[in-house]
């Protein structure tokens, strides 16, 4: 199994394609993937055009949400960017998903960063979610809703499997303009979704694994089960909570 | 009234969509169909230099006795073609939505190449909400 060997969680590259990473790109990986450098003082200005009316994003307060949307439009043509480029460099489905999921995860630890700093920073006491039940119901309303503006339409307990919890989505935004050709049916672009959650569970101290399938009904030919497999030491610790 | 049929030609001349909607129009082969567009395509880029009047896009409806075909020229050099009946009065909205659906179905899906064939179920299934089986 993949997840046996370390995670390559951060770095975008992984260990399995490095050598058709190598030829396809001459940069090093490190330097493909950094973020823009913080600006200096001088430098400012010509990273970020910042006009006086407009702080550019460094600066921006964190709490400060309403308006802070970004296009719809701009997002679909960034995310199908990002899948034709994981694409191009993995071998199998398997494999993209697994890459679309170490996307995720970067994500997913700056989503629960912020999600904490913008809900408890300002209380006089500040709590964190230790329960199981409470912490699957924060992924599915409030990271939904901080990351697609929504929450999600259903949360389901395995009947089979007391350690796998489904969150459900019936029109996933990220999905909703892409068309997986038949040959690759297995394929759920979610995968970075489910990066997300797996972070954020991580976060938490609650280590799982988390995949994404394809669960189309006739009314929602997008739905999405995010499919959450908590580790034993989670439920060894829940049983002792009780 | 009736919508008959949809073409997509990518900026080289090429089709990359063709679907059939209402009956009507004499049954063609693809080699056919990719002919007609080919054709077309140099038509259109011979009428956009015949303005008497400065510069022009292009040719944008060409009428028979028994059809009408309504070119949408994009920015990008892609053509949109509806093959309408002559009553048909909607051609103009009905290609300007197929092109959002295009935008959105065809150019944000990953799993696209640009200027190839279109196979994206979407956008398949945004277009049959849209025009139906062509009766309005």
């Amino acid at each position: 199994m993949a997840y046996a060997q370390p995670h390559p969680r951060l770095s975008v590259v992984s260990n399995s394609s490095l050598s058709s990473v190598d030829h396809l790109s001459p940069t090093t990986s490190s330097t493909r993937f950094s973020l823009p450098s913080a600006p200096s003082l001088h430098g400012a200005a010509s990273i970020v055009k910042a006009g006086p009316n407009r702080p550019n994003i460094y600066e921006r307060n964190l709490n400060k949400t309403r308006g802070a949307e970004v296009s719809g439009a701009a997002f679909a043509f960034l995310f199908s960017e990002i899948v034709q480029y994981t694409q191009k460099r993995v071998s199998g489905i398997n494999d993209l998903e697994r890459q679309l999921n170490t996307l995720g995860y970067r994500i997913g630890t700056r989503v629960i960063e912020l999600m904490v700093w913008r809900a408890e920073g300002s209380s006089k006491t500040p709590k964190r979610e230790i329960k199981l039940i409470s912490v699957l119901m924060m992924v599915h309303t409030q990271v939904w809703k901080a990351v697609f503006g929504k929450p999600a339409d259903a949360i389901e307990r395995s009947v089979e499997n007391p350690d796998e919890y489904m969150i459900i989505d019936n029109d996933p935004p990220i999905e909703r303009h892409i068309s997986v050709p038949r040959d690759m049916s297995q394929l759920s672009c979610s995968s970075f979704t489910a990066g997300i959650v797996e972070a954020v569970l991580d976060g938490l101290s609650f280590p799982a694994r988390v995949t994404a399938h394809n669960t189309p009904n006739p009314q929602f030919p997008n739905r999405t089960t995010i499919l959450i497999k908590l580790e034993k030491s989670v439920l060894d610790r829940e049983e002792l909570l009780k | 009234m009736a919508i008959y049929g949809l073409w997509v030609i990518n900026k080289a001349g090429g089709l990359v969509y063709q679907r059939n909607f209402a009956d009507g129009l004499a049954p063609l082969t693809s080699n056919e169909y990719l002919v007609l567009a080919g054709t077309l395509h140099g038509i259109h880029a011979i009428t956009s230099r015949l303005s008497p009047v400065g510069s022009s896009s292009g040719v944008q409806v060409i009428e028979g006795e028994t059809f009408k075909m309504n070119i949408l020229l994009t920015v990008t050099g892609t053509k949109f073609v509806l093959l309408t009946s002559l009553a048909e009065t909607t051609a103009d909205t009905v290609l300007q939505k197929v092109y959002d659906i295009y935008s959105d179905a065809v150019m944000k899906n990953p799993f696209h190449t640009p200027e190839m064939p279109i196979r994206s179920e979407g956008f398949d299934t945004r277009v049959g909400t849209l025009i139906g089986t062509g009766q309005t």
